[in-house]
């Protein structure tokens, strides 16, 4: 083996400070895709969370079906059945969103379900069982209780695994490049069949680390904010970056 | 101690329950009149912790019935047969029963102050401002009235079975259960729940109060009732309990407990 083309750092210099506009638009649509499918991922995670914890037997088994065939299949099989299944339009929010960045959104987002069920599910499960019976004896019905005691507990064990979601997430979208849709991987894979110079997937690696990291800074705000109150033990934001910066501990932040 | 002589605000009649194969009521009857303070005793073990949460309907019974001022708890007649009712109703009835923990369930993510109105504001849909007024009053009548702003992680168990004991009462209700309320306690603070426990008795509310503590018992309640083995095998005045039970099982209980 070896190195077929030497690194073309002029490539990299355009892809990286001088992006042009159809580059935007597939920064655009991955940020658009994974941010959408992430949300209606938390959607589905949760019903079907609440599903699995219902006395209703029938709910729990969907809930459970639901799992085992979305997380039991490759996503990218998902992805293709269900582009290919149904005639998806496309839609005008004052962007275009094709009826391919469509397909996308929702085989990743009810693929995302499956694994965001475990994860909220965890997460209620960890809230002591007194709370909800505490918001019972003062006359809550299940639902409010829920909404207004025990999830918010929940968010605080969520948050971190979501994180890592949303990362995986963000990552994961280069594959809606397969049924068309012009995301930023569609972007890079464009550049270089043009040119056959593989610089273009490192830039677009380069890229897809900026969204990431964007997102580290984001997350670890957003954790510190959860944290005030309660025990009094909460990280400085400062803290939290250097521990999801520390290659050992990265991903990996229950520790504390 | 108040006199009780008012209408019986909570009745419950030959009630049984069962976890499984085991059964830990095995028809247990009891009245308590309103401005009453029952304090219920008894070996661990006896039902009497099961027996409260059936009060409010946090546990199910398996037969028998209980009312809470003359409305049935839990369960609606249907030709004589009991069925569960909807949870709507079930809620609805259980804002007349405040409950305190043994392990205080305050709300973590709250404030003193937001544990106290929360129900009142979510539940019975009292205006905001007046909500926040009337739990500041119950704060302060329990000796919090600087902790407003805390959330309960920087509280001391004590505090924190205070505020649990605010939070219970900012719903008006007619009737107040009292799970072990100091069993979880450092023995440094029992005294200060048992202090606001008192005075709630004196000022004539309606309390069922399981209990390890004999002086409290001694001191606020009108009535003690011993509970052994899923049953009410006496009952009595203080003063009946503490110099001449008449029950041998009560007699070993107390002699082991005092």
């Amino acid at each position: 083996m070896h190195v077929l083309v030497a690194i073309d750092w002029h490539v990299i210099w355009l892809r990286i400070f001088h992006p042009d506009s159809a580059f935007a638009r597939a920064l655009w649509a991955t940020i658009y895709i994974s941010v959408v499918a992430q949300a209606l991922g938390i959607l589905f995670g949760l019903v079907a969370a609440l599903a699995r914890m219902s006395r209703f037997a029938p709910f729990r088994f969907l809930s459970g079906l639901y799992v085992l065939v979305f997380r039991g299949t490759p996503v990218l099989v998902q992805i293709f059945y269900l582009y290919f299944v149904f005639s998806w339009p496309t839609l005008n929010l004052g962007f275009q969103v094709p009826g391919e960045a469509l397909a996308g959104i929702a085989a990743l987002s009810i693929n995302e379900g499956a694994y965001m069920r475990e994860i909220i599910r965890a997460g209620i499960d960890s809230i002591d069982r007194g709370q909800m019976e505490a918001a019972k004896s003062l006359g809550m019905r299940y639902g409010l209780a829920m909404r207004r005691i025990v999830l918010p507990q929940a968010a605080r064990v969520i948050i971190p695994p979501l994180g890592n979601e949303f990362n995986n997430m963000m990552k994961t979208t280069s594959l809606v490049y397969t049924i068309g849709v012009y995301e930023l991987f569609a972007d890079a894979e464009q550049g270089y069949s043009q040119t056959f110079l593989p610089d273009y997937f490192l830039a677009v690696a380069f890229w897809y680390l900026v969204l990431t990291s964007v997102w580290t800074f984001i997350q670890a705000g957003i954790e510190r904010r959860l944290a005030v109150s309660e025990r009094g033990d909460e990280l400085t934001l400062r803290e939290r970056l250097l521990a999801a910066w520390n290659p050992m501990t990265a991903w990996g932040r229950s520790a504390r | 101690m108040s006199s009780a002589t008012g209408d019986v605000v909570m009745r419950a009649t030959d009630v049984h329950k069962r976890f499984g194969r085991l059964e830990v009521l095995k028809g247990v009857s009891l009245e308590v009149r309103q401005r009453e303070t029952v304090c219920i005793i008894g070996p661990s073990g006896s039902g009497k912790t099961t027996f409260i949460r059936c009060i409010n309907h946090l546990e199910k019974i398996e037969s028998g019935r209980i009312e809470v001022n003359g409305q049935l708890i839990g369960y609606r007649d249907a030709n004589g047969k009991l069925r569960e009712d909807s949870e709507r109703s079930i809620a609805r009835q259980r804002t007349q029963v405040g409950m305190v923990f043994q392990r205080f369930n305050l709300f973590p993510h709250k404030t003193a102050l937001e544990n106290v109105t929360e129900a009142p504001i979510h539940v019975l849909g009292v205006p905001a401002k007046q909500a926040v007024d009337e739990a500041r009053v119950l704060l302060t009548r329990v000796g919090l009235g600087d902790k407003h702003d805390t959330y309960p992680g920087k509280l001391s168990g004590g505090q924190q079975q205070r505020v649990a004991i605010a939070r219970a009462l900012a719903m008006k209700p007619a009737l107040m259960l009292f799970d072990e309320p100091t069993s979880a306690l450092d023995p440094e603070v029992i005294g200060e729940v048992l202090t606001v426990m008192e005075e709630l008795a004196h000022e004539g509310m309606t309390m069922i109060v399981v209990t390890h503590e004999m002086g409290f018992a001694r001191e606020a309640a009108d009535r003690v009732v011993m509970m052994d083995d899923g049953l009410i095998i006496e009952e009595g005045t203080p003063e009946h309990f503490f110099t001449a039970p008449d029950h041998e099982r009560t007699r070993q209980f107390l002699s082991k407990i005092l």
